[in-house]
């Protein structure tokens, strides 16, 4: 079962701005899809556009190769997970699970089975006489996932189903789900917020701003190889630094007491955003050539975020190990940089991603 | 009511703030009983003097026979429950309330029901009629009244026209026996329906879509999902317009008195309108006691067993 969107766009009426645009990419066969975006980025209007509970301004929308423009749902071989789980109060577990397979005119020794089934795949056997009042929100969240199961469809749409549980039972459901969708061979086409969820869970992730897709990508290349400077700050805790730099021949001005050496020349103005990963820099304590002071510690454990002002007042985030001992307004040094990538300062689009290391960063120090 | 006196004394809840730290617990049992008696204190009073004390002294009329000022002159026991149960005229009255109570409830909810799903659609200038559908429960009865009096009236009245116009035979609707408790009925409902659109309409309104749109997805059709989620969904709203529109129609009175004053031949003589003919305008208060009192015994009655019935039914 693949899903492909082709320049898909929603527009709620004629003279108002879309709210989606230029929309294209191909979901594959079995693929855990993730489309992650801030609020009102527009994902979830795509996920009903391809549910077919929003209709489509412009575009194509194919699944398993057949035009679905205008499909009703139901005939879209798909089912879908809600935020809210959709149950019906009034029905027992078990009935809420065969509600879409009786309207089906399925025989009833089959709608039996499937229920039994998908119950028992999440756990839920005993609870089946239960109505939903009676469960707890994990459990209810489960209950619209065998209510998916049983319906048998190929594909899954879920729109931000983990979003109601509280952290801990969502690290748990983030495991079971993904087992749960490899073993059933599902084609899951997933909405959240949370970039945890997409980085944990997904095989490939969309990534929706402002209206527009920003990237298509992997995890791993989401995170290594971001295409724009939203992209990067999307991914990765705590959030990657963008600081604006000047570009002065092969070298970015940071602060007059942090320079970056690029391998070549770049072809931009003179202004560009230097994106670069608190875990990818590393200091000093210690007044001697201190060129930054620490204006907050946050204790994470085993490590501890240290944001720190540079001398011109730029304030960068650095990732150390929580063995350090540092507290507010210590001064610090930034020792090294071991890489960085480069945005246009306008348009926020990737330029160039230098691996840096100490060579490359000269640092002038004794600002403070 | 009773049950939530005792968080008084919970430590969270603000009135031990008032108690100094030290008073014993009998001196705060003293100042909640205090605050209980201020609290309920008013309305009791107010419950007590139009309503507890008129209940039992109708109770002590409806046993005796009475003069013209409604004082008590003979005590004849149940005698009066006895006669009325053998007049034929007071046993045509019941059936004939039955008859209106029955129609009435059943055609509001369902017309109500009809109108409230037609406004929950997506058309245009929908906003309008949501509007008019509710204006009924801006009209008073004696508008109401008048209205319908003319739609009535033989000569000029709409359903004379209608019915000429389709050479129907022509219906005096209400001077024909056959046909006045059937106006009095149309007009009641036509009343009823402003406040029962709104209440179904603001119920369906309520409703979860996701539930709807999950039914899509599974390829409920349209007339599944209204009787098997819809429905069940607002049956506690329905049970309670339900018993609303009941009682409302025991207790109708406006309307018979402005468009037929009982009649034609006791036809649309309800059972409210009899006690108003039997106390104020013949002077029997002993019996009209009576009749309040069987009256009210019906209603308590039937309100009893709807929620026996349909009680279990209506929560999820």
């Amino acid at each position: 079962m693949t899903i492909t969107l082709k320049q898909l766009a929603k527009k709620y009426d004629e003279s108002s701005q879309p709210v989606l645009k230029d929309v294209s990419v191909q979901i594959n066969d079995g693929e855990f899809f993730v489309i992650v975006g801030p609020s009102g980025c527009g994902k979830s209007t795509l996920l009903r556009m391809i549910a077919g509970l929003t209709s489509i301004t412009a575009g194509q929308l194919t699944i398993n190769g057949q035009l679905a423009n205008d499909m009703p749902p139901k005939d879209r071989a798909l089912s879908m997970v809600f935020q809210s789980y959709a149950l019906f109060p009034f029905m027992t577990v078990a009935e809420n699970v065969g509600f879409g397979l009786k309207s089906r005119k399925l025989p009833a020794a089959e709608i039996e089975n499937r229920v039994k089934d998908a119950l028992a795949m999440v756990n839920l056997t005993e609870f089946r006489l239960r109505k939903p009042k009676a469960l707890s929100g994990g459990q209810r969240q489960r209950v619209a996932l065998a209510r998916a199961i049983a319906s048998d469809a190929k594909i899954c749409l879920m729109d931000e189903p983990l979003s109601n549980l509280d952290a801990q039972l969502r690290a748990k459901m983030r495991i079971e789900l993904k087992q749960l969708q490899r073993n059933l061979g599902l084609t899951v086409i997933y909405v959240t917020h949370d970039q945890v969820e997409a980085m944990t869970m997904a095989d490939r992730v969309l990534v929706l701003n402002d209206r527009k897709v920003q990237q298509v990508d992997t995890p791993v290349n989401l995170y290594q190889h971001p295409q724009n400077a939203f992209v990067a700050q999307f991914f990765g805790t705590p959030q990657i630094n963008l600081l604006s730099a000047d570009v002065l021949g092969n070298e970015l001005v940071v602060d007059s007491t942090l320079h970056l050496k690029l391998n070549g020349n770049l072809n931009v103005d003179n202004k560009v955003l230097v994106g670069i990963r608190p875990s990818d820099i590393q200091i000093e304590i210690g007044p001697k050539n201190a060129n930054a002071r620490v204006t907050t510690v946050s204790y994470l454990g085993d490590q501890s975020v240290i944001s720190a002002v540079l001398n011109d007042t730029q304030t960068i985030r650095i990732l150390a190990d929580s063995t350090i001992s540092v507290v507010v307004d210590d001064l610090i040094k930034i020792t090294a940089i071991e890489g960085f990538d480069v945005f246009d300062a306008h348009s926020k689009e990737f330029i160039t991603r230098q691996k840096g290391d100490l060579q490359h960063a000269r640092i002038t120090s004794q600002a403070y | 009511m009773l049950e939530s006196l005792p968080k008084h004394t919970n430590p969270e809840e603000p009135s031990k703030e008032l108690v100094p730290v030290g008073l014993n617990s009998a001196t705060e049992w003293r100042k909640d009983r205090l605050y209980v008696a201020l609290f309920l204190g008013p309305s009791l009073l107010i419950l007590s003097v139009f309503v507890f004390w008129p209940m039992l002294k109708t109770m002590y009329l409806s046993l005796f026979l009475t003069d013209n000022f409604g004082h008590a002159s003979v005590f004849v026991g149940f005698s009066n429950y006895l006669n009325l149960f053998k007049n034929p005229a007071y046993l045509s009255s019941l059936g004939a309330t039955f008859v209106y109570v029955i129609a009435v409830s059943i055609l509001t909810i369902i017309l109500g029901m009809v109108l409230a799903v037609v406004a929950q659609q997506h058309l245009k200038g929908i906003r309008f009629f949501r509007t008019l559908f509710s204006s009924t429960m801006g009209i008073s009865v004696s508008v109401a009244a008048i209205f319908w009096l003319f739609a009535f009236n033989p000569s000029v009245g709409v359903f004379a026209q209608i019915s000429q116009a389709l050479h129907l035979p022509e219906i005096n609707w209400l001077a024909d026996p056959h046909f006045a408790l059937l106006a009095i009925i149309m007009t009641t409902v036509w009343m009823n329906l402003g406040f029962t659109f709104l209440i179904l309409f603001g119920a369906l309104q309520q409703l979860p879509s996701s539930l709807f749109e999950a039914a899509e997805i599974a390829g409920v059709s349209k007339t599944a999902q209204f009787f098997k989620i819809s429905l069940p969904l607002i049956s506690p709203t329905l049970f309670f317009v339900l018993i609303v529109t009941l009682i409302e129609a025991f207790k109708s009175f406006g309307l018979i008195d402005l468009m037929t004053v009982g009649g034609p031949n006791n036809a649309t003589n309800l059972l409210v309108y009899r006690v108003y003919q039997d106390a104020f305008l013949n002077g029997n208060y002993g019996l009209a006691s009576t009749e309040s009192v069987i009256l009210t015994a019906i209603i308590a009655a039937i309100t009893l067993i709807q929620f026996k019935l349909l009680g279990k039914r209506v929560s999820y």
